[in-house]
C-alpha cells in the first residue's frame, strides 16, 4: 500500500478517538465537570485533527477546524466563559468536524454551507473582545526545542518535509499561523554557552529554557556555529549556545535564579531587552534561515560528505537538550511542557497496539478448535481406561485448566466496554432532540461494562432504534410535560449492568408510558389480536413487539414507518438476547434487553434426550429435580404440570416439541430442569438423563444451513460429534405447536 | 475420465458423476470441495425429512441432504457404504448424502441437452440438462435450489 495512504488511515483512527475525546470534553464541560485538563484535552483534540489535516490537504477540514480551535483557545485562556450558550455551540461544532472527517475519508459530502453557519457562530464567540489592547499571547511559545515524538506528526506538517527529511533534524514546534507577539517594551536578553562541565554535571538546558518559558514569552535561538568538524568532535563536549529573548516584566534576579545551579559551568549574559530586533520576530517563521544555521557548522565539503556529517551530528544535538522524562512533570505551566507531559503520559500510562480483528478472530477460532480438541483428548483417555491417577490423566487435568485460561484471555482481548456504542448516542439524541423540538437530557450508566466486540457491534442499531423511540414516543411533548407537573426537561437514560453472565442494556424514559387501551385498540384494528383476547397489562405493552405494530400517528422521519420494535426484536433475538418492556402510566418505560457477553462460548448442562445429545445454556437453569409420580399432575386434556414446592409449573417433554418421539415418556424416569425464560416464566424440561456440565464452543447452524425452531445454535462435543444447543425460550413458546414436527417447508416443490 | 468432446473450440466443463438410487446425476467440479465418507448425523428437530441432520467437518457444521429424498424420492438408510459430497452452495458448505461417486466428466456446453419437458416439478427445478455418455442418462443438477431455505426464498 501507498505509505501515504497508510499513514492517512492511521490518522483517520486517530480522528475517531480525538473526535470521541472532543465530544467526552464537552459533555464534560456541560455538566459543569470539567476543569483546566478537560478543557486542553478538547483544545489538543482539535489542534491533533487540523494537524493531520493540513498534512493530507483537506482544506475544508482544516478551516473549520481553525476556527474552533481558536474559539478553544479563547475558551481556554480564560478569555471566553463556556456558558451553555457557547458549549451548544461546541457541540454542534464537533458534529460538524465529525461529518468533515467523514467527508474527508471519502464517504459522502459534508454540508459545507452549515460548516459555515456553524464557523461563523463560533467566530462570533470569539470575537468578544476583552479590551481595546488585547493581552499578548502569553502561552505560545516562539520555539520549542524539546524533541518529543509526539510532534513528529504536527511538525512534519509544519516544517517542509523535504528539508526535514535530508537533514535528519530532529522537528521542532513552531506554530505557524499564530506568531507569538512581539515582545513588550521590557524584558530580557539571556545569552547561555554551557560549559562540558555542565552536562557531566547532569544540568541539561531544556529544564532551564523552560523554566525561563514560566516567566513570559520567549523567543529562543540556537547558535551551533561552535560545532566542529566530525573529526574535531569531542563527543562529551559542549558546543552549543542559546539566546533567549523573553518578553516580561520582571526582575533580572528572577532571570537569574532559573541558572542557579549551572552558575560557574557556563557562560552566562543577561541583558536588558530595549528595542525587539525586526529578526528576531520574524525567526520563528523563517524556517530556511533555522535551518540554514543548523547547517552552517558544516564546512563546504561535497555534497556526499555534508550528509555524512550532518547525520553524525546533528543525532548528537537532541541527545544534548532531550529532556529527561522526569523533566516532563504537568506542574509546568506552558502548553509546550504540558503537551510533553501528556506525551510521556501517553506512552508510559497505556502501552495499547492496534491489531487487525482478522487475526484476532483467526486465533479465536483456533483456541475455540483447541478447546474441542482438548475434550475428544480426555474423552479419548478416559476410554482408554486409564487410571485417573496416572500420569497422563494428571498432564491432562493441567492441559484443560490451560486452555480454558487461555481461552479466557482470548476472549478479553475482544472484549470491550459498552462506550464505544454510548458515545455516539448523545449526538443522536441531540438531533433527535432538536427535530421534536423536545427537550431531552440524557443519563448515561456503566459505559466501562465490557462486552464481546461482536455483540457491541451489533448493540448500536438496537440501542439507536430503542432511544429514538424513547424520545420521539416516549417523551410528551414540552407542553404536555408542563400540564402533567413534570420539569420541561425530558431525562432519557441509558444503563448497562452485567447480570448472572449477561449484559443487560435498560433505555429508560420519564415519559408518559404506553397508552394500554390504545395500544390495545390498535392491535385489534390491525388484527393482531383478537377483540375478544384477555390480556395483562404486560401482554399488552409487549404488543409493540408484534410486526406491523406502530402507534405513531403520523409517520415521522425519525421514527415510526412500523418497522420500528418487531425489527429491534428480531435482531435481538438473533444475537440469542431478550427484549422487554415495563411501563408505568404517567412515569415512562424501561425497555430491557439482556444479552449474552459473548457469542462465542457458553456454559451449558449436556443431556441426553432419546438418542441425541443435547446442550441447554447453564445461565436459563435454575434447578435439576428427579419427579416423583406424587408431584405430575395432568391438567386439562394432555397438558401435564408438575409440582415443585407447592407451586405448579408446566411440564414439557423436550423429545415432544422436537418432534423426536411421539410417546410422552414416564416423567419418573427422567430428568427435569426448572428453567426460566426471560419474562420470569417457569417450566419444567423433561430429559433423560444429565450427563454432565460443559463449556462449549458455539458454531452457527446457519452459517451454513438455516434457523431451527427451538435450537440456538450448535456445538462440538469432545467425541466429535455436533450437538444442538436448546433455545429455552423458544421451547417454552412452541409447547402448544408440538403436535406438527413437520415444517410447513417440507417438500414445497 | 470419460471424454465427451464434440468440437476442441468450446470451452469444456468438467461434471463430477454420481449414483443416487438408481439414477446418474452430476454436478459442476467447482462446487465439489470434498467427498468423504458417511458420519452419524444429528438430527434436526422441525425439519423436512431430506434433511438427514447435521456432522462436524473440521469444526464446522455441516448439513446432511439425503439427494435422492430430496428429488422427492424415498429416503435412504445411511450407512458406511454411502458418501458424502461437500458442496459449495453460496457461500453455504452443504454435504450431499449418494450412494457413490462415480466418474469426473469433460464435456462442452453442447453436449448438455435440454431437459426434457417432463410433469414433474422437481425434477423442473433440479435438472438443468441431461448428458447422454454410452447409453448412460445422467442428469446435470442444479445445487442452489438443494437447501429448503434457499428453496423458500426463489419461491
Amino acid at each position: 500500500m501507498d505509505p501515504l495512504e497508510q499513514i492517512k488511515i492511521t490518522f483517520f483512527q486517530e480522528c475517531q478517538e480525538l473526535l470521541a475525546d472532543l465530544e467526552a470534553g464537552l459533555m464534560a464541560l456541560e455538566a459543569g465537570e470539567a476543569d483546566e485538563d478537560t478543557i486542553n484535552a478538547v483544545f489538543r483534540a482539535v489542534h491533533s485533527v487540523k494537524g493531520g489535516a493540513g498534512a493530507f490537504g483537506m482544506e475544508d477540514l482544516v478551516q473549520f477546524a481553525h476556527v474552533f480551535e481558536t474559539t478553544l483557545d479563547d475558551t481556554r485562556a480564560g478569555r471566553l466563559d463556556a456558558d451553555d450558550h457557547v458549549i451548544k455551540v461546541m457541540l454542534r461544532a464537533s458534529d460538524m468536524l465529525a461529518d468533515l472527517v467523514t467527508a474527508a475519508q471519502g464517504d459522502g459530502a459534508a454540508d459545507l454551507a452549515r460548516a459555515e453557519v456553524i464557523a461563523q457562530e463560533l467566530a462570533a464567540l470569539g470575537h468578544t473582545p476583552t479590551g481595546a489592547d488585547a493581552e499578548p499571547e502569553s502561552d505560545i511559545p516562539g520555539l520549542d526545542f524539546t524533541p518529543l515524538p509526539a510532534f513528529v506528526a504536527e511538525a512534519a506538517s509544519a516544517i517542509d518535509e523535504p528539508i526535514a527529511d535530508e537533514l535528519g533534524f530532529t522537528p521542532m514546534r513552531v506554530i505557524l499561523d499564530e506568531p507569538p507577539a512581539p515582545p513588550a517594551g521590557r524584558g530580557w536578553r539571556i545569552q547561555l554557552t554551557p560549559a562540558a562541565d555542565m552536562y557531566a554535571k547532569a544540568n541539561d538546558v531544556t529544564p532551564l529554557l523552560r523554566e525561563l518559558e514560566r516567566l513570559g514569552p520567549c523567543l529562543t535561538s540556537l547558535d551551533a556555529a561552535g560545532v566542529p568538524n566530525l573529526t574535531a568532535l569531542d563527543a562529551e563536549g559542549a558546543y552549543l549556545s542559546w539566546t533567549v529573548e523573553l518578553a516580561a516584566d520582571v526582575a533580572r534576579d528572577q532571570v537569574a535564579e532559573a541558572f542557579e545551579f549551572v552558575e560557574g559551568d557556563c557562560v552566562l549574559s543577561i541583558e536588558p531587552l530595549d528595542t525587539p530586533p525586526a529578526v528576531a520576530i520574524e525567526a520563528p517563521l523563517d524556517l530556511e534561515a533555522l535551518l540554514a544555521e543548523a547547517r552552517a557548522p558544516v564546512p563546504p565539503t561535497p555534497e556526499d560528505e555534508i550528509q555524512a556529517v550532518i547525520d553524525e551530528v546533528v543525532p548528537a544535538i537532541p541527545v544534548n537538550v532531550s529532556p529527561p522524562p522526569v523533566a516532563a512533570s504537568p506542574l509546568a505551566a506552558s502548553p509546550a511542557a504540558q503537551a510533553t507531559a501528556d506525551a510521556s503520559g501517553a506512552s508510559t500510562a497505556q502501552a495499547t497496539i492496534r491489531v487487525d480483528l482478522e487475526r484476532v478472530d483467526r486465533l479465536i477460532n483456533l483456541v475455540g478448535e483447541l478447546v474441542i480438541n482438548q475434550a475428544m483428548l480426555t474423552q479419548r483417555v478416559a476410554e482408554s481406561g486409564i487410571a485417573r491417577s496416572s500420569n497422563v490423566s494428571v498432564g491432562l487435568d493441567e492441559l484443560e485448566q490451560l486452555t480454558r485460561e487461555i481461552q479466557d484471555s482470548v476472549m478479553a482481548i475482544r472484549a470491550q466496554p459498552v462506550k464505544s456504542v454510548f458515545q455516539r448516542i448523545p449526538r443522536l439524541v441531540r438531533e433527535i432532540a432538536a427535530s421534536t423540538g423536545k427537550q431531552v437530557r440524557l443519563v448515561t450508566e456503566g459505559e466501562g461494562t465490557e462486552v464481546d466486540k461482536t455483540v457491541i457491534e451489533r448493540l448500536s442499531d438496537p440501542i439507536t432504534h430503542m432511544i429514538r423511540n424513547a424520545i420521539d414516543h416516549g417523551l410528551e411533548s414540552t407542553a404536555k410535560r408542563l400540564e402533567a407537573g413534570k420539569p420541561e426537561e425530558g431525562v432519557v437514560k441509558l444503563a448497562a449492568l452485567h447480570r448472572s453472565g449477561r449484559i443487560v442494556i435498560e433505555v429508560s424514559d420519564d415519559g408518559a408510558g404506553i397508552n394500554r387501551s390504545r395500544v390495545r385498540q390498535i392491535a385489534i384494528d390491525k388484527g393482531l389480536i383478537d377483540p375478544e383476547a384477555a390480556l395483562t397489562d404486560d401482554e399488552v405493552d409487549n404488543l409493540i413487539f408484534l410486526p406491523g405494530f406502530s402507534t405513531a400517528a403520523t409517520v415521522s422521519n425519525i421514527s415510526g414507518r412500523g418497522v420500528g420494535m418487531d425489527v429491534v426484536r428480531r435482531s435481538i433475538q438473533a444475537l440469542g438476547g431478550r427484549i422487554s418492556i415495563s411501563s408505568t402510566p404517567g412515569k415512562g418505560s424501561t425497555f430491557t434487553m439482556s444479552l449474552p457477553l459473548t457469542l462465542a462460548v457458553l456454559d451449558g448442562m449436556v443431556v441426553s434426550v432419546g438418542e441425541q445429545t443435547l446442550v441447554t445454556p447453564l445461565t436459563a437453569i435454575i434447578e435439576t429435580l428427579q419427579p416423583k409420580a406424587a408431584d405430575v399432575r395432568t391438567l386439562g386434556p394432555t397438558s401435564r404440570v408438575i409440582a415443585v414446592r407447592d407451586a405448579y409449573v408446566p411440564l414439557i417433554d423436550i423429545g415432544a416439541v422436537l418432534g423426536w418421539r411421539t410417546e410422552a415418556p414416564d416423567p419418573c424416569e427422567g430428568v427435569c430442569l426448572l428453567v426460566e425464560n426471560e419474562g420470569g416464566g417457569r417450566a419444567a424440561l423433561l430429559v433423560d438423563a444429565i450427563q454432565g456440565q460443559r463449556q462449549v464452543v458455539i458454531k452457527s447452524l446457519e452459517a451454513n444451513y438455516q434457523q431451527v425452531a427451538g435450537i440456538a445454535a450448535a456445538t462440538i462435543l469432545g467425541d466429535g460429534r455436533v450437538a444442538l444447543i436448546l433455545d429455552v425460550d423458544a421451547v417454552i413458546a412452541m409447547r402448544g405447536k408440538a403436535a406438527n414436527p413437520v415444517s410447513t417447508l417440507a417438500l414445497a416443490s | 475420465m470419460i471424454e465427451a468432446v464434440t468440437n476442441a473450440s468450446e470451452p469444456r466443463r468438467e461434471l463430477v458423476s454420481f449414483r443416487a438410487g438408481d439414477q446418474e446425476y452430476c454436478v459442476d467440479i467447482m462446487a465439489v470441495r470434498e467427498i468423504r465418507g458417511w458420519t452419524p448425523s444429528t438430527t434436526l428437530p422441525q425439519s423436512p425429512p431430506y434433511v438427514c441432520g447435521v456432522i462436524n467437518l473440521r469444526g464446522a457444521v455441516l448439513p446432511i441432504i439425503d439427494f435422492n429424498c430430496r428429488l422427492g424420492r424415498d429416503p435412504v438408510e445411511p450407512s458406511a457404504r454411502h458418501v458424502i459430497i461437500v458442496t459449495h452452495i453460496g457461500a453455504r458448505l452443504v454435504g450431499l448424502l449418494v450412494d457413490a461417486v462415480s466418474d469426473i466428466l469433460t464435456v462442452t456446453n453442447d453436449s448438455i441437452q435440454p431437459t426434457p419437458d417432463v410433469a414433474c416439478d422437481t425434477v423442473r427445478s433440479f435438472v438443468r440438462g441431461i448428458l447422454a455418455i454410452d447409453g448412460r442418462m445422467i442428469s446435470l443438477v442444479a445445487l442452489d435450489r438443494i437447501l429448503p431455505e434457499l428453496e423458500a426464498e426463489a419461491a
